[in-house]
C-alpha cells in the first residue's frame, strides 16, 4: 500500500492510514478514512477535493487539533522527522505546532483576535516558541512583516485586524505562521476569500517564501489552477479517501480515476463554446453513510454492479500509480470497455432514484 | 473621546427636563397633595395650613407650580422636602451615597464572581459545576428579589451575625473612622449578597454563552495552531472577547440593579434612593419624590454612558462618534 521513498531521509512527513472519527447524534462519521501520503523537504503537496471530503480535517489531525470531544484519530502513523506525532502529549504536541509545523487558513478575516493589534499577535507567536524576546521579538515581527511584502510595517504593527484588507491579513497570518521558520506549512485553502488578483500575489508570495526558507508545503485546495501553478505532487481526495495520487506532470496529462478525470472535465478553461460546462452530477455523500464499496460509484459514469459490492484497490496492477478504480484492475472480471460513461443524464437520473431511495427509507425508519 | 462624553451630557439636560415633567404629572394622577393629611388633623388650625400652601407654592396652578420648581432646579434648587424640612438636595444626596455604594458593591461582586465561574464552567461544559452551577443559576433568576431578602432578614434574625436591617449601628456617631468602615461593611454585607447573587446567575450564564461562542471562532483554532497554550487561548484571546458584550449589558444591568436596590431597600430597611422614592410617593411629599426621579434616571444615563466609553476602550472596532 504505502510506497517506500527512495531516499528515507529526504521524506519530512509520511502519513500511513489516517483515521479521523467524529461521534455525531447520526452515528460515526469517518471524515478522514485511511489516508496516507508523504511530503519530500522542500517540495509541495497539494491534496484536492470538493467540500466535505476531509482534506480539512486531514489537516488538523496532523496538527493535533481535531475538535474534541466529538473528533478523535482512531489510528494511523504521522512521521514527522521520523516522530510519529500521534504519539505526542498535548505539551509536546503544542511544542511543536507554531514552530515545526505552521498553518495558515482559509478565512483571513476572521483567523486574527480582533481585540489585539497585528503587533501584539505577531510578537506573541515569537514569544511563544522562546526563539526571541523581548525588543528583538519585536524587531522580528517589524522584519517579518516587511518580509511577507506589507507596507509600512511599523505600522501595520500599530493596527487592529478590522483596519486591514483581506490580502493584508493573509500577509500577515503568513508572517505569524512562518515567523519560527517552520519545517511545513499547512495552508488551507489560502486564497479561496481572496480577490483574484489578490490570489496570484499571495501565491507567488508563499512561493518565494517557501524557495528562500528550503519549507516543505501541503496545499489544501479544491482549485486544480492553483495546484498546477503552486504543487508537485497532488493527492485528490474523495470522501475520507485518497482516491489518486501522483505528479502534478502525471495527472495533468492523464487523471487516471473518474472522478478526478470529473474534475478536469468541470474546469471551465475545457469547456467548448456554445456548449454548456461539464459538471460533476451530485454532492460528496455524508460521512455518516459513505458508499458500501467504491465511495464515487453513485456518481460515477463508468459504474457497473461490481463497483457496488467490492472496494476497488488503492493501487490496481493496471495503474501506473496509486488510482482507487476497478478500471485499471485486471482481476476484476468484469470490468467494462473503457471509454463508455454513462451519459450526464443518466448519471443525474440515477441519482435522483437513489436520493428518493434514500428519503423514503428515511421516512420508512 | 472628551467631544464625545459632552455631547452626550448635554443631550442629558432635556431628557432628565422631560423625566421631570413626567414625575410631576404622574405626582399629579393622585388627587390631593401633602396637605391634605394636614388639613385632616384637627389639632392644625386653617391659617397655618394656607400659610404652608403659601410658602411651598401648592395654591398656584399645576402648571406654573412645575415651571417655579423647573425654574428654580435649574438654579439648583430642588425645593423643600414636605415631610423632612430640609433641602430636597440635602436629603437626596444622602441616600443616592448609600444606593451607589450599595449598588456599586454589588457590581463588583456579582462581576468578580460570575465573571471567573463563567469562564471555569464554559471550559468545563457540562462536568459536575456546569450542571451545580446552571441549576443554582436558574434558581438566582427565578427566585424573586424581595423573597431572597426576607430569607436573609430571617438568616440574620435567627443567627445575630449579621444586622437585622439599617445601614448604621446606634452608636455610629462615636465611632472611629476605621469603626465606621466596618461598621458599614457589617450592615452591607447581607444586602450586598442579596442584590448581587441576582446578578451573578444572570451575568454567569451569559459569560458561559460569550465564551463557548467566542471559543469556536477562527482565530481561537489559528491561535492554538500558533502553540499557544490553552490557558492563554482562554484567558487572553477568548475572554477578551467575550467579556465586551457583558459591557452592554452592564448598562442595562445598572437599571435593574437600581429598581432591584428599591426592593432590597425596603425589605432590609436601607436607607437608599429606592426606599426614599416609595416613602416621598406614599407621603405625597412632591418634591423629594421629583428629585428620586431625576435623580434615579440620571443614575442611569450616566450608567449606560459609562459602559459605553468602556466599550470604546475595550473594543478597537467601535469608535465614538
Amino acid at each position: 500500500m504505502i510506497q517506500s521513498a527512495p531516499f528515507p531521509s529526504q521524506t519530512l512527513l509520511q502519513v500511513e492510514e489516517l483515521r479521523t472519527h467524529f461521534n455525531t447524534p447520526r452515528g460515526v462519521a469517518r471524515a478522514v478514512d485511511g489516508v496516507s501520503f508523504q511530503i519530500e523537504r522542500g517540495q509541495t503537496l497539494a491534496i484536492v477535493g470538493e467540500s466535505g471530503c476531509g482534506k480539512s480535517m486531514t489537516a488538523l489531525s496532523l496538527m493535533g487539533l481535531v475538535p474534541e470531544p466529538a473528533g478523535y484519530i482512531e489510528n494511523g502513523r504521522v512521521l514527522f522527522d521520523e516522530r510519529d506525532l500521534l504519539d505526542l502529549t498535548w505539551e509536546q504536541m503544542r511544542d511543536i505546532r507554531g514552530r515545526d509545523i505552521a498553518m495558515i487558513f482559509q478565512e483571513p478575516m476572521t483567523s486574527l483576535n480582533p481585540t489585539f493589534t497585528i503587533g501584539t499577535q505577531l510578537i506573541e507567536a515569537i514569544q511563544i516558541h522562546g526563539t526571541a524576546n523581548g525588543e528583538e521579538a519585536r524587531r522580528r515581527a517589524e522584519g517579518m512583516l516587511a518580509h511577507v511584502e506589507l507596507q509600512n510595517p511599523a505600522q501595520v504593527m500599530r493596527q487592529y485586524p478590522h483596519e486591514l484588507s483581506g490580502g493584508m491579513r493573509q500577509r500577515v497570518m503568513i508572517a505569524i505562521a512562518l515567523a519560527n521558520e517552520p519545517k511545513l506549512l499547512i495552508a488551507d485553502e489560502p486564497t479561496t476569500a481572496l480577490d483574484v488578483t489578490v490570489q496570484a500575489q499571495i501565491l507567488n508570495l508563499i512561493r518565494r517564501l517557501q524557495r528562500e526558507t528550503g519549507m516543505s508545503v501541503l496545499l489544501i485546495t479544491h482549485d486544480l489552477g492553483i495546484v498546477a501553478e503552486m504543487a508537485d505532487r497532488v493527492a485528490v481526495m474523495y470522501a475520507g479517501q485518497i482516491v489518486e495520487t501522483t505528479s502534478v506532470r502525471d495527472l495533468f496529462h492523464r487523471p487516471l480515476h473518474p472522478y478526478t478525470q470529473g474534475l478536469f472535465a468541470s474546469l471551465p478553461a475545457r469547456a467548448r463554446r456554445g456548449h454548456d460546462l461539464a459538471t460533476l452530477e451530485g454532492v460528496v455523500p455524508e460521512a455518516v453513510a459513505w458508499p458500501p464499496a467504491c465511495r464515487f460509484e453513485p456518481r460515477c459514469p463508468f459504474r457497473w454492479e461490481t463497483c457496488a459490492r467490492v472496494a476497488p484497490k488503492f493501487q490496481p496492477a493496471e495503474a501506473p500509480w496509486p488510482t482507487r478504480c476497478h478500471l485499471y484492475d485486471p482481476e476484476i472480471a468484469d470490468r467494462p470497455m473503457r471509454g463508455t460513461p454513462r451519459s450526464q443524464q443518466q448519471v443525474a437520473r440515477d441519482l435522483e432514484t437513489a436520493a428518493a431511495a434514500a428519503h423514503t427509507t428515511e421516512v420508512a425508519s | 473621546m472628551l467631544r464625545f462624553i459632552l455631547k452626550r451630557l448635554l443631550l442629558m439636560v432635556p431628557l432628565v427636563i422631560g423625566i421631570s415633567l413626567l414625575s410631576f404629572c404622574v405626582m399629579q394622577l393622585a388627587p390631593g397633595d401633602y396637605l391634605d393629611q394636614l388639613r385632616g388633623d384637627p389639632q392644625i388650625r386653617p391659617e397655618t395650613i394656607e400659610r404652608l400652601s403659601q410658602q411651598y407654592g401648592l395654591d398656584k396652578p399645576k402648571a406654573t407650580q412645575y415651571v417655579l420648581w423647573l425654574v428654580n432646579a435649574l438654579q439648583g434648587n430642588f425645593g423643600p422636602s414636605f415631610t423632612y424640612k430640609i433641602g430636597v438636595f440635602e436629603v437626596i444626596m444622602q441616600r443616592v451615597y448609600y444606593t451607589l455604594l450599595l449598588a456599586v458593591c454589588s457590581l463588583i461582586f456579582s462581576w468578580s464572581i460570575a465573571i471567573p465561574m463563567g469562564i471555569y464552567i464554559a471550559t468545563h461544559r457540562n462536568g459536575l459545576a456546569d450542571r451545580l452551577m446552571n441549576f443554582v443559576a436558574f434558581a438566582g433568576i427565578s427566585l424573586p428579589g424581595f423573597f431572597v431578602a426576607l430569607l436573609a432578614m430571617k438568616l440574620a434574625q435567627q443567627t445575630g451575625w449579621f444586622p437585622v436591617g439599617g445601614a448604621s449601628s446606634p452608636n455610629y456617631e462615636q465611632m472611629s473612622w476605621l469603626g465606621k468602615v466596618r461598621d458599614t461593611g457589617w450592615h452591607l454585607l447581607l444586602p450586598v449578597l442579596v442584590l448581587g447573587t441576582r446578578g451573578v446567575s444572570g451575568l454567569m450564564r451569559q459569560m458561559r454563552g460569550n465564551l463557548l461562542d467566542v471559543l469556536s471562532e477562527n482565530f481561537i483554532m489559528a491561535a492554538r495552531a500558533r502553540g499557544l497554550a490553552e490557558r492563554g487561548v482562554v484567558l487572553k484571546h477568548a475572554t477578551r472577547n467575550a467579556i465586551n458584550p457583558l459591557i452592554t449589558i452592564f448598562g442595562y444591568e445598572l437599571s435593574g440593579l437600581l429598581a432591584g436596590a428599591a426592593l432590597v431597600e425596603i425589605v432590609m430597611s436601607w436607607p437608599g434612593l429606592g426606599r426614599l422614592l416609595l416613602e416621598s410617593v406614599t407621603g405625597r411629599d412632591l418634591y423629594v419624590a421629583m428629585g428620586a426621579f431625576v435623580m434615579g434616571a440620571t443614575l442611569l444615563i450616566i450608567g449606560n454612558l459609562i459602559a459605553d466609553v468602556l466599550l470604546a476602550v475595550t473594543d478597537p472596532r467601535i469608535k465614538f462618534s
